[in-house]
């Protein structure tokens, strides 16, 4: 297959007492969907932490393809063509839309204006923002100069989306994208999600519901405890033996372990 | 598309139809924080102008703003830390250290100039002291500048050996004070200054990057951080820029008293708080706008001057204050507070 796109090493991350992560390994190929599953406190929104800057693990190496990175801001991450959606949505409530989606990447304006007087292109930047949400498809956000303070908690999660999928150029990560969505708005994610994968990123979904899971997810990453149980594909299992392995009910033969870590070398 | 926008538009007016004036009132004062100081603002001036005539002749309304100016021009700084939602107890003993300074400096034979930069540079120093307590110990800004609010305060005493410094009126230092005629108005070097403060960190907020970051910081902190805002530096960056207009109006307190005192200003920490508050700027950061400072800074010295002229007793005007920063903060929370 292709090489990995994004790829971690042995993370692990504690909180005083409490293990948020214990020695976990991901692979991500470019055009694939890998979800990542596990019940609440299993330690999934740690690990996409980790993997986007927000966090810095206490050990273990990732690495973009294939060149090892230590990302210590999720501005360096999203240097490294690496956007996230995270479960706080991480959105500002007082700027608008368009605001919120060109936040800490600001366009200036062209001349001296922008150079000297660090002025904003708001024009152009609200221009991009509407392109950018209609080419992905959002149709739940209306009027781009609307303050997200003013939004319902979906269409927040649509902002929070639209930026991700707007400016990822390598890896989307969406932990729990389509938890406050409708059922419509939940299709669109879903289908936004195949749209990148076809356009040769990898994705990371985080997500509680099986038959999304398992209806977009090429891989299933399992989380429990802190731990990667293994990961298995929606071929391999149904999604009640997912969640049976998930909750520990079951356990994975290794056998059955569909991560291809074996094969790629180790980059320390 | 239109669609959508419809029916969203009538389930609203159906299971809305009775609170739409609150709301609306709610929705303009939350995009507007600074309408509702300017509408006190403006009353109050026509209370007192009726009252007595006298309130609106350019003469008193210069000295008004003269008197202003000083507040008016650390409120600038004051209203940076405290979008970020902070706060800076500090910024008028900063002020008066470095006027002490820069006084002391030249009154000893030191260019004007020379002084004027190494005070501004204290101020920056200063006030980068209280960015640096607030960003790398995570120490509470209240608590940082509560205590660095007496150290200052002590310096200032302390360098001032308990002198005070009269410099001559028409030199750099106190160029500031010098008065610029416009018709029966007499506008000082000083008020211009505020002004221009006033106008160039409008342009900032608004139309920078800087500006964004700095209420998104002040709003949700986290979501800043996570959203790529480098929040510890957008943090520290809020305090050194105080710093440098608390060094502006070190230049302009000396202008206006033609020399430094230690015992001036002596208020000006808590009385550019106030101007912020009655501004309209949230205490809990990221809302407000700076001009709002301004119009809080003048609402003090219009009652201060007001009630003067039609006689009443100046406790009063410190009541009417108090009641009106009260007033402010309620109002700001019930903006602040989600539509239920
Ligand atoms: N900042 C933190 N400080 C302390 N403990 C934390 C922190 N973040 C996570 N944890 C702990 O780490 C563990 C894993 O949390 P995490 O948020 O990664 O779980 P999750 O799998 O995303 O759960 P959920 O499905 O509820 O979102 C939990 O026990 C949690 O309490
Ligand atoms: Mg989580």
């Amino acid at each position: 297959m292709s090489e990995p796109v994004l790829q971690a090493r042995g993370l692990a991350k504690t909180f005083g007492h409490v293990v948020g992560l214990d020695r976990v390994d991901l692979t991500l190929s470019a055009g694939e969907v890998l979800a990542v599953i596990g019940d609440n406190g299993a330690g999934k929104s740690t690990l996409i932490k980790c993997l986007s800057g927000a966090m810095v693990p206490d050990a273990g190496t990732i690495s973009v393809e294939g060149r090892q990175v230590s990302f210590r801001t999720t501005q360096d991450a999203r240097a490294a063509g690496i956007e996230t959606v995270y479960q706080t949505l991480a959105v500002a409530p007082a700027l608008d839309i368009a605001s919120n989606l060109f936040l800490a990447r600001e366009q200036r304006r062209p001349g001296v204006l922008g150079t000297v007087f660090r002025m904003l292109d708001t024009g152009a930047m609200k221009k991009q923002a509407k392109q950018r949400i209609d080419d992905l498809g959002i149709t739940t956000l209306q009027n781009i100069n609307q303050a997200v303070e003013t939004l319902s908690g979906g269409q927040r999660q649509a902002v929070a989306v639209a930026r991700a999928a707007a400016f990822g150029s390598k890896v989307v990560i969406l932990d729990e994208p389509t938890a406050a969505l409708g059922v419509r708005e939940t299709g669109q994610v879903l289908r936004l999600i195949r749209d990148l994968r076809d356009r040769g990123l990898g994705v990371i979904l985080i997500s509680h519901n099986m038959p999304n899971v398992f209806e977009v997810a090429d891989k299933i990453h399992i989380q429990r405890l802190g731990r990667r149980l293994g990961v298995i594909t929606p071929r391999s299992h149904t999604p009640a033996e997912a969640v049976a392995i998930m909750t520990g009910a079951a356990t994975l033969d290794p056998a059955q372990d569909a991560d291809d870590l074996v094969d790629t070398p180790r980059n320390t | 598309m239109s669609q959508t926008l419809d029916t969203s538009a009538s389930a609203e007016d159906i299971t809305k139809p009775r609170d739409s004036l609150d709301r609306r009132l709610h929705g303009v004062l939350h995009r507007m924080p600074a309408l509702s100081p300017l509408v006190v603002l403006v009353i109050a001036c026509v209370v007192f102008a009726v009252a007595n005539p006298r309130f609106i002749r350019p003469e008193n309304l210069s000295i008004l703003l003269q008197q202003a100016a000083v507040v008016g021009s650390l409120a600038v700084g004051q209203t940076l830390v405290i979008l970020t939602a902070g706060i800076d107890l500090s910024v008028g003993a900063i002020m008066v250290l470095a006027t002490l300074v820069m006084g002391k400096l030249a009154f000893g034979g030191m260019p004007d100039v020379v002084a004027f930069l190494i005070g501004f540079a204290l101020a920056v120093a200063a006030a980068f002291l209280n960015g640096l307590l607030v960003t790398r110990i995570k120490l509470p800004p209240f608590i940082v500048t509560l205590g660095t609010l007496s150290v200052f305060t002590a310096l200032a005493l302390i360098y001032a050996q308990g002198q005070t410094i009269t410099l001559n009126p028409g030199t750099f230092l106190t160029w500031s004070g010098t008065v610029i005629p416009i018709g029966r108005f007499g506008l000082t070097v000083g008020v211009l200054m505020m002004l221009l403060l006033y106008i160039g960190f409008a342009y900032a907020l608004r139309q920078t990057a800087w500006g964004r970051h700095l209420y998104a910081t002040g709003d949700d902190p986290e979501a800043a951080r996570l959203a790529g805002v480098r929040t510890s530096r957008v943090l520290l960056s809020a305090y050194v820029v105080a710093g440098a207009v608390i060094g502006i109006a070190a230049w302009i307190l000396v202008g206006r008293i033609n020399g430094a005192d230690p015992n001036a200003g002596l208020n000006a920490n808590l009385e550019s708080i106030t101007a912020v508050v009655i501004g309209g700027t949230s205490l809990f950061g990221g809302r407000g706008v700076v001009v709002g400072s301004l119009i809080g800074a003048l609402i003090v010295q219009v009652f201060d001057n007001g009630l003067a002229l039609i006689g009443v007793n100046p406790n009063y005007q410190v009541l009417a204050v108090g009641v009106l920063v009260i007033v402010a903060v309620a109002a700001d929370q019930w903006i602040r507070s989600v539509k239920s």
